[in-house]
């Protein structure tokens, strides 16, 4: 017997809980037993409107997370999220209020992301820029552009039917099923479409992917597209969830959805996650978020927690692939 | 005798500067192994990489079962039948084993979704095929490294592969894996694939080739059947080369032990190396590249701390754990790749030169800026650097006067030893005898000096003493006189003596 064969032995061993527990059955056990020793403490956490409080918060931040699940997976990221979020309620708010039906007001706000989410994809895949620098100018320029067009005032009083995110459906809020929809049909894509496999492909090994014939930029242009659409899809229930449309919405959405998404299981070095665990995350985030209200905790705290919470996502990563002889 | 399935004809192949093939022929049967043996350089992987589609040649036709082939993707070449093992991996470490093999290329059931049952029951077909065991649902970061190739050769085979190229596939295995692999490519063979294996090693080409091609310096040197070939003379052909009066090393002095190096161990990578260096000796690091040549001169700089065995500078014994500490104790190492690693190319010459001593030119904690530009022109001049002023920017310089710049900076540090990894690679002519005049130079003060050449004739030429390593442990020594190249050659090739050994990887 050798001893490369060996140490590899025994390094499994070792690790073998690590491997066999994945990242959502983790997250899941983490939710529960958070929100237990929430309950006990505090019992009106566990009241049904509560939750239903915590699913509504978190309803637009998973669909945004969906898409960046999909952007980090197939190795980029897209910062620009919370000034994508501000401009595609702006144009749907501005367009509502000149008097455009609210059913086109509501497309112009998805078909905005789209469009956006499409410019920065197509820089980082034909320009080549590198996408945390394509995004970081598009986060300024449209945050930019959002005050321009606004004046800076909020937007109110658009017309009754517009606010389609404070409707429910057989007692479920709207933006709830929303996020349901888009979680099963991102799920379904992720693991079930060729296209979608392609994604851990080109986020995983890019040169391997190229030279399996992989067409590696428009994987790329599709990850921010889809991206774009869903932000879109996030900001239709935030601009008709809320009476205003503010000029300052979406500022720190890009780090609540990145850190739920790496938190829940999705590696910042692309290649592996899944939607599930994007989902967990958000709804841990949004726990712990709602549990330290109910402690009467600074709301300064849960932004530490949030910071805190990204950085040891990011280290157990690391740690992980380092301890299982990742390094291919 | 079959028609070759797949033959190239005066493959011609130029990168700026370097002639990488110059009209080669190659060919390969149905059913047989035809291994491509050659030095580090003589045009191996850049030949695999036309027959696989990523470059394209300059001037010579291919042929692929019989027709003209006309490549420019490799997708084309995938699509065709030519399959390529790289020694990269070329997996997706967090995806399944099945999924490994059959990205790009998902079995769809209805409505064009992934059919999963069905990539898992034709992934293990595979591997019944090849006669491996294999949870094919098994992430491919969870496996061996010689599992991960079986990956790679069943992601070939399920393309259905006529052409299998396999670049040194057992560079990083273990003595059984390639036991394994040598059955799986026999098998392969005998169900009519033609197989392309190259291979610094001649006790496999014995092994398992039918024919041989020898490449040298990107020429065509000639094909044998196995059976006429014979391991010296597959060397010759290897070789093949005269030494030239490129080499100037003067004789000085040799003055006592610098450097001791006493049971050396890097687990995996240096194993149980012992050698001394004099003051005033050229030793030459000789072996084929992976052979654990710059992992030693790592392990002795600190970059990679020993496990085992120890260091004497001067005869004190000292412990080395990082480059730091190497600096202090005297020792400078100028690696392989000098641009990265040994240089900052958009700052000056002076800069470049100045940048490891500056905390000793300062006053008062700032740069005493005409004490350096002394320092640095002095240099310049000593080395006979090339450059309009010492205020270029080290980027505008040639490979020689660059890899000057790095050597003039370390020798500001004052070292007892200095460690060259390939000191000529990628150096124009004339640069290189004036590199070999300043190392000739720098013995005569007394340093020490290790080099590190995959050139026989710069080893030849150079060192007092010439050391061959193979997978990671030394195993030859021979004094300038009794040194030729065949004798190295046999020895950085000859096959493993314990069938046990762990083999290195590079």
């Amino acid at each position: 017997m050798n001893r490369g064969n060996v140490s590899r032995k025994a390094k499994t061993a070792s690790w073998l809980s690590l491997e066999h527990l994945n990242q959502e059955l983790l997250l899941s056990m983490v939710l529960v037993v958070l929100m237990a020793i929430l309950t006990i403490v505090r019992p009106s956490f566990i009241s049904s409107r509560n939750l239903g409080t915590i699913l509504l918060d978190s309803s637009y931040v998973a669909v945004a997370a969906v898409g960046m699940t999909m952007v980090i997976v197939s190795g980029g990221i897209d910062i620009s999220v919370g000034s994508m979020l501000a401009v595609c309620a702006v144009v749907g708010g501005l367009l509502a209020k000149a008097g455009v039906v609210t059913p086109v007001a509501w497309l112009a706000i998805v078909l905005t992301g789209g469009v956006l989410g499409f410019v920065n994809g197509a820089l980082v895949a034909w320009a080549g820029i590198p996408s945390i620098i394509v995004t970081l100018g598009m986060l300024s320029v449209l945050r930019g552009s959002v005050v321009l067009f606004t004046g800076g005032s909020w937007i109110r009083n658009l017309p009754q039917g517009f606010y389609v995110g404070q409707q429910s459906v057989l007692g479920v809020p709207v933006p709830v099923i929303v996020m349901a929809i888009v979680f099963a049909t991102a799920a379904l894509w992720m693991n079930y479409m060729p296209l979608g496999r392609q994604f851990y492909a080109v986020g995983a090994n890019r040169e391997s992917a190229i030279l399996t014939g992989i067409p590696i930029k428009r994987i790329q242009l599709l990850s921010f597209t889809l991206n774009g659409l869903l932000v879109g899809i996030a900001s239709l229930i935030f601009a008709t969830r809320f009476t205003a449309i503010q000029t300052n919405s979406g500022i720190g959405f890009e780090l609540q959805v990145i850190t739920a998404v790496v938190v829940g299981g999705v590696s910042i070095m692309g290649g592996s996650g899944t939607i599930l665990g994007a989902l967990l995350g958000v709804l841990l985030l949004n726990v712990i978020g709602n549990g330290l209200i109910f402690l009467r905790v600074s709301a300064y705290w849960f932004q530490a927690v949030q910071g805190a919470l990204i950085l040891l996502a990011v280290v157990f990563d690391i740690v992980r692939k380092r301890r299982l002889g990742e390094t291919l | 005798m079959d028609d070759p399935i797949l033959q190239l004809k005066n493959i011609t192949k130029t990168f700026p500067g370097v002639m990488a093939l110059d009209s080669v022929d190659f060919d390969v049967r149905p059913g047989e192994v035809h291994a491509l043996l050659g030095e580090n350089g003589a045009g191996k992987s850049t030949l695999i990489k036309i027959v696989a589609g990523a470059y394209r040649p300059d001037a010579g036709e291919m042929f692929f079962q019989s027709r003209p082939l006309h490549l420019t993707s490799p997708r084309e070449a995938t699509a065709l039948g030519i399959a390529v093992i790289y020694q990269e991996t070329s997996l997706y470490p967090e995806l399944s084993v099945a999924e490994n093999i059959f990205m790009g290329r998902h079995p769809r059931g209805r409505l064009g979704i992934v059919d999963w049952r069905t990539m898992y029951r034709d992934a293990n077909e595979i591997f019944d095929m090849m006669g491996v065991q294999m949870d094919v649902r098994r992430k491919v970061s969870r496996l061996t490294v010689g599992n991960r190739q079986r990956v790679e050769i069943a992601k070939a085979l399920s393309q259905r592969a006529k052409v299998l190229i396999m670049d040194e596939p057992t560079a990083a295995l273990t003595a059984h894996d390639v036991d394994s692999l040598f059955s799986i490519v026999r098998r392969l063979r005998d169900q009519g694939v033609g197989v392309i294996y190259i291979s610094h090693r001649l006790e496999e080409v014995f092994d398992l080739a039918d024919r041989v091609t020898v490449l040298r310096d990107g020429k065509y040197v000639g094909t044998l059947d196995v059976a006429d070939a014979t391991p010296e003379g597959l060397i010759s052909m290897m070789v093949g080369r005269n030494l030239d009066t490129l080499f100037p090393k003067l004789d000085v002095p040799i003055g006592e032990p610098v450097l001791e190096v006493r049971n050396l161990t890097r687990h995996g990578l240096v194993e149980d190396v012992s050698f001394t260096v004099h003051s005033g000796e050229i030793v030459g690091l000789s072996g084929l590249v992976g052979s654990g040549r710059s992992d030693l001169a790592q392990t002795i700089f600190g970059v990679l701390p020993a496990h085992a065995g120890q260091i004497l500078l001067e005869g004190r014994p000292v412990r080395i754990s990082s480059p730091e500490q190497a600096v202090d104790l005297g020792i400078a190492y100028i690696p392989e790749d000098r641009q990265g690693q040994g240089l900052v190319l958009p700052m000056s010459v002076r800069d470049n030169i100045t940048l490891a001593v500056l905390s000793d030119l300062t006053r008062f904690g700032f740069i005493r800026v005409r004490q350096t530009t002394k320092l640095a022109q002095e240099f310049v001049d000593r080395l006979r650097i090339r450059t309009p002023s010492i205020l270029q920017q080290v980027k505008n310089l040639s490979g020689g006067n660059q890899q000057k710049v790095v050597v003039a900076k370390w020798l500001l540090s004052k070292p007892k030893i200095l460690i060259l990894d390939e000191p000529t690679r990628g150096i124009d002519v004339g640069a290189k005898a004036e590199i070999h005049r300043l190392m000739s130079e720098l013995a005569g003060q007394g340093i020490g000096i290790l080099m590190i050449s995959s050139e026989l004739p710069e080893i030849m030429g150079m060192s007092d003493r010439i050391l061959v390593m193979r997978q990671g442990r030394l195993v030859a020594q021979f004094d300038r006189a009794e040194a030729t190249q065949e004798k190295i050659i046999e020895q950085a090739m000859t096959e493993r003596q314990n069938a046990n050994d762990v083999t290195v990887r590079g």
